[in-house]
């Protein structure tokens, strides 16, 4: 027994090892995923740059990634801040390449998340309440059935009457995209909840309000966050869309800027930025969530990346 | 003697009653459970029991015949009838010991109270290191010890439990029949209990309802005399079970032939 005992003692003073085994194979899938990541898009820009050494691809029309990443400087030129739509500023004045790009990116990313957010919290309310009482879903619930399929660029022009130009409009245009949808979605959301939960409170004695504070809002968030993950793409693209139509400045102005100014390079450039921005996004929501709904095991939560 | 706890008289009840999906599940129900009895139901899948414990548990309506606990109508969902569910109803957001208390909550109390009210209800279970653990972390048999904690700290005088150990070993069950044994022993409540195993209905029960095939209506009511703790190789327990197959053997094959006609 004592040497039963002692034996295990001494397998944890020897054994234990600097990292545990789970968090070795955690940290190997991660750098495997990694490196199958660079793999992908290496050879994707590979294959890019074969083509235009050979000279299939015109480096006027298609500028291979070592061009169009090649030279920050005079890109950067090309992200207007606020202050060069000033007058009296000069096209020389402003800020460094790095500001300018960094302002761009951070006014753009702003304007989804702040839409986002601000879709998110109000179709949660709408919704919750239009299954709460039954007169908001008889004044509520026609009206959001019949505007969710209007599609967001049909808005547009509703964003500048009512905010005319800056951010007010991109906002509005992000909320707008995702309110109604994310409304009908909450409302499946609630017919979705398990009965047995909510008989389980019933049969303790709550109250309605109890069933829906306690009940129904934990029991809907895990497929809400999905929604909004899946709703950060269009998020983006609407942004990029308002910005593009000359309400506000930002990165979807910057390609309608090189569009005009027949820019490729710029273009993708701008691209390249869209995309690592909306990846970043993505893993930072799939945090959120893993941190927010402890009680959903990871590999339920939306396969991805 | 002090009033029945619960009384059925001439119970009936259709889902969805007057639309085409109309499907009646329970007729004619006449059935009376005494306090610190324990029944058991006792019938082939589908026959309507987990119907009927939703009924007296006040969570569904019924359409025909009265109901009554404790000389009232049943009109709703009470405390003091508790249901623990055929399907693992632990709310997975909360821990073990705010699953345990959840109803506690309800009602507003402290913190310090709800954690000893959870630690006492769980050591009667024989979990008391689960206390912070997450349902998921639990497996399936110690899921449904938590859930019959949970119903225990609510004090119910009727405890409706449909076939809470069904999914388990037989040792685990055995071990689970006992000490549901104790749990109703000490806790003077009646009990009503869901099966569709004969063993099950034979050790545990004061009496035995065995239910037809749909429409559920009660086929025979039969009385277990025998002391507890109960030997189930003993002659009696083996006379009881035969007559148990026998009674529900017409019953299971009337269940399939219809249901093998419904699809
Ligand atoms: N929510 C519901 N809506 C409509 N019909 C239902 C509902 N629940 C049960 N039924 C029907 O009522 C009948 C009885 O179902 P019930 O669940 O009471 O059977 P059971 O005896 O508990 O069966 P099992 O032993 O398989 O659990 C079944 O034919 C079923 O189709
Ligand atoms: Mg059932």
């Amino acid at each position: 027994m004592i040497a039963r005992v002692a034996a295990k003692a001494g397998f944890h003073e020897a054994g234990r090892p600097l990292l545990s085994a789970e968090r070795k194979a955690s940290i190997s899938a991660w750098a495997s995923k990694c490196g199958w990541a660079i793999i992908s898009v290496g050879m994707f820009a590979l294959i890019w740059e074969l083509l235009w050494a050979v000279g299939l691809a015109d480096p006027k029309l298609l500028p291979p990634p070592h061009v169009f990443l090649g030279n920050f400087v005079e890109q950067a030129r090309n992200f207007n801040t606020a202050q060069r739509w000033q007058i009296g500023a000069g096209v020389a004045a402003g800020p460094t390449p790095w500001e300018a790009v960094g302002i761009t990116i951070l006014s753009s990313t702003g304007r989804v998340f702040t839409g986002l957010l601000l879709a998110a919290v109000g179709s949660i309310v709408l919704g919750v309440s239009i299954r709460y009482s039954g007169w908001a879903e008889r004044l509520i619930l026609p009206t959001v059935t019949l505007l969710a399929p209007v599609s967001p660029v049909a808005w547009l022009p509703v964003a500048i009457f009512l905010f005319g130009i800056g951010n007010g409009p991109a906002v509005f245009m992000v909320f707008i995209a995702l309110f109604f949808t994310m409304t009908l979605s909450t409302i499946a959301q609630i017919d979705a909840v398990d009965r047995n939960f909510i008989n389980v409170a019933r049969t303790m004695g709550a109250t309605k309000r109890q069933i829906y504070a306690r009940v129904v809002v934990p029991a809907i968030l895990p497929g809400l966050l999905v929604v909004l993950r899946l709703n950060l793409f269009g998020a983006w693209m609407v942004v990029l869309v308002a910005e593009a139509t000359g309400v506000g400045y930002g990165l979807g102005q910057v390609i309608m800027l090189a569009r005009n100014t027949f820019n490729p390079s710029l273009v993708f450039f701008t691209i390249t930025l869209i995309g690592l921005l909306g990846f970043g996004f993505d893993w930072l929501l799939r945090k959120v969530q893993a941190r927010v709904l402890y009680w959903v095991p990871e590999n339920k939560v939306i396969a991805g990346v | 003697m002090s009033e029945p706890a619960i009384v059925c008289r001439n119970l009936g009840m259709t889902w969805n009653a007057g639309t085409a999906r109309a499907h009646e599940a329970l007729r004619d129900i006449n059935l009376e459970v005494r306090p610190g009895e324990f029944v058991v139901l006792l019938g082939p899948s589908g026959c309507g029991k987990s119907t009927l414990l939703y009924l007296v548990a006040g969570l569904e309506a019924y359409n025909l015949g009265t109901l009554e606990a404790f000389g009232a109508a049943v009109s709703g969902p009470s405390p003091d009838r508790s249901l623990i569910f055929q399907q693992t109803s632990l709310l997975p957001w909360l821990s073990v010991w705010q699953n345990v208390t959840f109803g506690l909550a309800l009602r507003g109390e402290p913190v310090e109270a709800r954690r000893a009210a959870a630690k006492e209800a769980l050591s009667r279970v024989g979990l008391s290191d689960a206390m912070d653990k997450r349902p998921d972390e639990l497996s399936g048999g110690m899921r449904q010890r938590v859930a019959v904690a949970r119903s225990l700290t609510m004090r119910p005088r009727v405890l409706l439990m449909d076939e809470p150990f069904a999914a388990l070993d037989v040792q685990t069950r055995a071990k689970m029949q006992d000490f549901l044994l104790d749990v109703w022993r000490s806790s003077g409540a009646s009990v009503l209990f869901v099966t569709h195993g004969i063993e099950e209905a034979v050790a545990l029960a004061d009496r035995v309802v065995v239910v037809t095939a749909r429409p559920g209506r009660i086929k025979a009511i039969v009385p277990v005399d025998m002391p507890r703790p109960r030997d189930p190789f003993s002659r009696e327990a083996e006379r009881l079970r035969a007559e148990l197959t026998g009674l529900l053997r017409d019953e299971v094959d009337r269940a399939f032939a219809e249901q093998e006609a419904f699809a």
